[in-house]
């Protein structure tokens, strides 16, 4: 008992000596420290903080099974289609690495989703974390890009079409569309350098972009601190060693007593999916996809993937000229507009509280609003356009833009309630 | 920590709600319905059996290979060599036919297309419907037409197993508006028929197959190809009890761990 | 010491109001800890079976490193087939020794390094005898130097050689000037430190070889 108990001290010992020789050459200790133990981050996290650390868990995903994947995959017209199949047959668990790999990248975007939504509800892009959320706003836009890249890989029928039909929307800028279009393409239609260049793009390119985003995002998520489900700043109300009253350490009283839990219980969830239902019927592995691409056949019906349908809906939707300028090129300029508007929102909510817990029926009623039209405008995109179908996605595209547009008016004029000074465990 | 489970668990299920508007049909006829099932193994071998006897020698299946097959199907490398091999290969080779694709351009108009994922594009039920609903058609290039896939441009290479089938007009049962059979008032038992054309009918005594026996054979067939569109699916399912399994043991130790957590935050 | 080193000798615990020291149980969050992790541990191996698993060789490289069939029948005494058959990228030697030839390798010579095949890792079991061989009069061997892996030449006949005026016939390699008996067991003082390896191997008929595989491998 007490020779197990020297062997423990001596092994604690011999750590601490290595983690000392290391800190004298590199501020490991610090940096543990400053982003870890004494990251005072508010009590009262819910369910909604979960999803930054999950869209951390699913990149790692994506990551580690691209890579394996790029290890047999190969980026060629003639081989691409081919060497998927080969993944999912011949390659030894190879199916297993590219239903992670495609589960994963539905999964980014529903965490994503969820992400972006608590930053909605809770005022989190409100001062001082505008650059936090400006950051964020890159990544979701560097995401999308990523997927799009990606999804022209396996090069089958949809991912042929799917890419021929968003690269043509960019031949909708007036004067410089065709050739922008042939620019981007690096063919005059979609072929195989096509695929080459978004092979380069999507397998090193963005992701380093990615990776490297992700870090300044928490580097300035660390440097003012976590905004949380009251909107309230904890740095406002410090003791006595200016330590804020309502902040507790982030490690280990998130990392394990709340994330760990929350990762393995997401794990539960997608690896369902990934053993049960990697098609998800059709949503998360197209149908058309499984037949190679052929630019002779077009499929009968073309539908992004579900993540990029609300965007795609909006598209749809413009469906008459303006100005001159085509019903084609202000489709482009709404969807575009769609997916970067949230950048401004620091600047359009101007409510004397952050969080929709202190907000008045106004902006609950607009939030809601804008939720379900989103979720509605997603649905539109999935189904071939229709007269009922086109006009309602009109009036979701509205809703959708009136969240924002009205917001400067709804957030001043509503009544709020009183926040309290310090925060509530609801 | 219940709410969280509970809003996935929901989100899930709204996504499973949602549509799948995405199976593209080319027709609208009504199929008859068609459920594979992978441990059936005399019923993917007999598949196996008539594909390589019927199929392969116009549709490749070239990304399976004839040893995976012979592995999962239960059948040893040397009968499979004998049975199912045709053009020389060896056992790990894949299954490509060993028609001239130059030679079937100017015969069909355009190579006879790959079928490995055919399943996975079209779903089994469509194939086996393909295979039950051709008929004679002298308008047609090659004597027969669809009812899947109007138009088609492939023989009725079964035609031998199931007979000569025609699109007739037949009297068939009336049905009421409670959709129910109609009978005859005046005489008890009898049928109440109305003429209805378009109605896929075999000339008796055609074919080798009885109908029953044919339904079973496109079965089969059907149900070989679900197999050859992801060979991997038993296996998927087999590891997924044991990694769910697990996942929910790992659950139970870290959710008592974050409690621990949670009992000194004030 | 200045209030900032006060701060860091207290842990973070101690210093946050919101933290109640005293529910602080430590045995017990040592123990769930230690458990967790070994559970944990044991799906992060389950986790990176399919990572690793994937760098086996493939079906398709399994399909290509198959088993070669080879029929010798109209090989004659004296002369060799090779290097074609490749199996699994290895040229192949395939040597008809004359009797004579057998004789001669029955009868030992000192001037090898490794005469009785010692060395495991060259050659199956069947083929550690004198003929390194099943049969006497038929030699297979993986036709590289194992030296560098040049390709070495065939000089099936007794005669003198530039590289060796008491040539008894044998395998020599242009690069570095190992030389090689009728049956790939290496000579002393070359560069070459093994006799040439002996691939799996078995005869399915009198005359039809199968290479790639044997009792072990089949």
């Amino acid at each position: 008992m007490a020779e197990a108990q020297e062997k423990q001290s001596r092994i604690a010992a011999g750590w601490s000596n290595f983690i000392g020789w290391v800190d004298e050459r590199f501020p490991i200790l610090e940096t543990w420290d400053y982003h870890m133990v004494k990251y005072w981050a508010p009590k009262n996290f819910n369910f909604w903080y979960l999803f930054g650390v999950l869209s951390m868990v699913v990149l790692v995903n994506q990551l580690l099974t691209g890579i394996w994947l790029t290890m047999s995959y190969v980026p060629s017209g003639e081989g691409a289609f081919a060497s998927v199949e080969y993944i999912m047959r011949d390659v030894e668990y190879g199916w297993l690495l590219r239903y992670l790999h495609s589960t994963g990248a539905s999964a980014f975007f529903i965490v994503v989703y969820l992400h972006m939504f608590r930053g909605l509800m809770y005022g989190s892009y409100r001062k001082p974390r505008e650059l936090l959320w400006l950051i964020g706003m890159a990544i979701f836009a560097v995401l999308m890009a990523e997927g799009f890249f990606g999804y022209l890989l396996p090069w089958g029928n949809m991912s042929y079409w799917g890419a021929q039909v968003i690269v043509s929307l960019v031949g909708a800028i007036p004067v410089i569309g065709p050739d922008l279009m042939e620019w981007v393409r690096g063919d005059f239609l979609m072929s195989e350098i096509t695929l080459n260049r978004f092979f380069a793009l999507h397998v090193i390119a963005l992701p380093l972009v990615l990776v490297m985003l992700v870090f300044v995002h928490i580097v300035a998520l660390h440097h003012v601190g976590s905004n949380n489900p009251d909107g309230i700043e904890i740095k406002k109300n410090k003791d006595a060693n200016g330590v804020p009253k309502d902040g507790i350490p982030f490690h280990p009283y998130y990392t394990i007593g709340h994330d760990l839990p929350a990762i393995v219980a997401f794990l539960f969830v997608f690896c369902a999916v990934v053993f049960y239902a990697p098609e998800m019927g059709g949503y998360f592995l197209e149908k058309p996809n499984f037949e190679q691409a052929n630019p002779l056949k077009t499929p009968d019906h073309i539908a992004p993937v579900w993540y990029y349908t609300p965007y795609y809906a909006m598209l749809r939707a413009s469906t008459f000229p303006l100005f001159g300028l085509t019903a084609k090129f202000w489709g482009f300029v709404v969807m575009a507009g769609a997916i970067v508007l949230p950048a401004v929102l620091p600047w359009l909510d101007r409510s004397p509280v952050k969080s929709i817990r202190y907000k008045g029926l106004l902006s609950r009623v607009m939030l809601g609003l804008f939720v379900i039209s989103f979720i509605i405008l997603g649905y539109l995109g999935t189904i071939p356009p229709s007269g009922p179908a086109t006009m309602l996605a009109q009036a979701c595209t509205v809703v959708y833009f009136a969240y924002f547009v009205l917001m400067p008016w709804y957030t001043r004029v509503e009544k709020t309630k009183p926040v309290p000074e310090r925060v509530t465990m609801r | 920590m219940n709410g969280k489970k509970t809003i996935m668990k929901y989100l899930l299920g709204l996504v499973m709600l949602l549509p799948g508007a995405v199976w593209a049909a080319e027709s609208t006829y009504p199929m008859e319905p068609m459920e594979p099932d992978l441990k059936n193994l005399p019923s993917l071998q007999n598949g196996l059996r008539l594909y390589a006897n019927y199929c392969i020698g116009c549709h490749s299946l070239k990304f399976q290979r004839y040893q995976r097959t012979a592995q999962d199907l239960g059948i040893p490398e040397d009968i499979m060599l004998e049975q199912v091999v045709f053009t020389g290969q060896k056992i790990g080779e894949q299954m490509v036919t060993a028609m001239d694709p130059e030679g079937a351009k100017n015969w069909f108009g355009a190579p006879p297309p790959d079928l490995t994922m055919v399943a996975r594009v079209r779903g089994p039920e469509w194939i086996y419907n393909y295979l039950k609903t051709f008929y004679l058609d002298d308008t047609r290039p090659l004597g027969v037409n669809n009812k899947v896939f109007p138009n088609v441009g492939m023989p009725h290479v079964l035609m031998e197993l199931q007979g000569v089938q025609r699109s007739a007009c037949i009297q068939v049962p009336k049905i009421a508006e409670n959709g129910g059979e109609m009978r005859d008032p005046l005489e008890p038992g009898r049928r109440i028929t109305e003429e209805k054309c378009g109605q896929l009918v075999v000339d008796e005594g055609t074919g080798a197959f009885t109908p029953e026996e044919y339904d079973q054979a496109m079965y089969d067939i059907s149900n070989f190809l679900y197999y050859v569109g992801e060979p991997s699916r038993l296996e998927r399912h087999r590891i997924g009890i044991y990694v769910l399994l697990f996942i929910v043991i790992l659950y139970v130790f870290t959710w008592l761990l974050g409690r621990e957590y949670h009992k000194a935050v004030r | 010491m200045s209030q900032g080193d006060q701060l860091s000798l207290k842990t973070a615990e101690e210093l946050a109001e919101s933290i109640d020291t005293e529910k602080i149980d430590s045995q017990r969050r040592y123990f769930l800890i230690g458990a967790t992790t070994l559970v944990g541990a044991v799906g992060v191996v389950g986790a990176a079976v399919p990572f690793v698993a994937s760098w086996q060789p493939s079906a398709k490289a399994r399909a290509l490193g198959a088993p070669v069939t080879i029929d010798i029948s109209k090989l004659r005494p004296g002369e060799m087939l090779g290097p074609v058959p490749a199996w699994r990228g290895q040229p192949i030697f395939i040597v008809y020794r004359t009797p004579d030839a057998v004789e001669r390798l029955e009868q030992g010579n000192p001037d090898l390094a490794d005469p009785d095949s010692a060395n495991a890792a060259q050659q199956p079991g069947y083929a550690q005898n004198a003929w390194r061989s099943r049969r006497p009069e038929i030699g297979l061997y993986v036709g590289l130097c194992t030296h560098l892996g040049c390709s070495p030449k065939y000089y099936g006949e007794v005669a003198p050689e530039p590289f060796d005026p008491n040539w008894q016939g044998g395998f020599f390699c242009p690069c570095h000037g190992s030389r090689f008996d009728l049956a790939g067991r290496v000579v002393k003082g070359v560069p070459a430190p093994d006799n040439l390896p002996v691939p799996p191997y078995q005869f399915v008929s009198e005359n039809v070889i199968v290479i790639g595989e044997d009792e072990e491998t089949a």
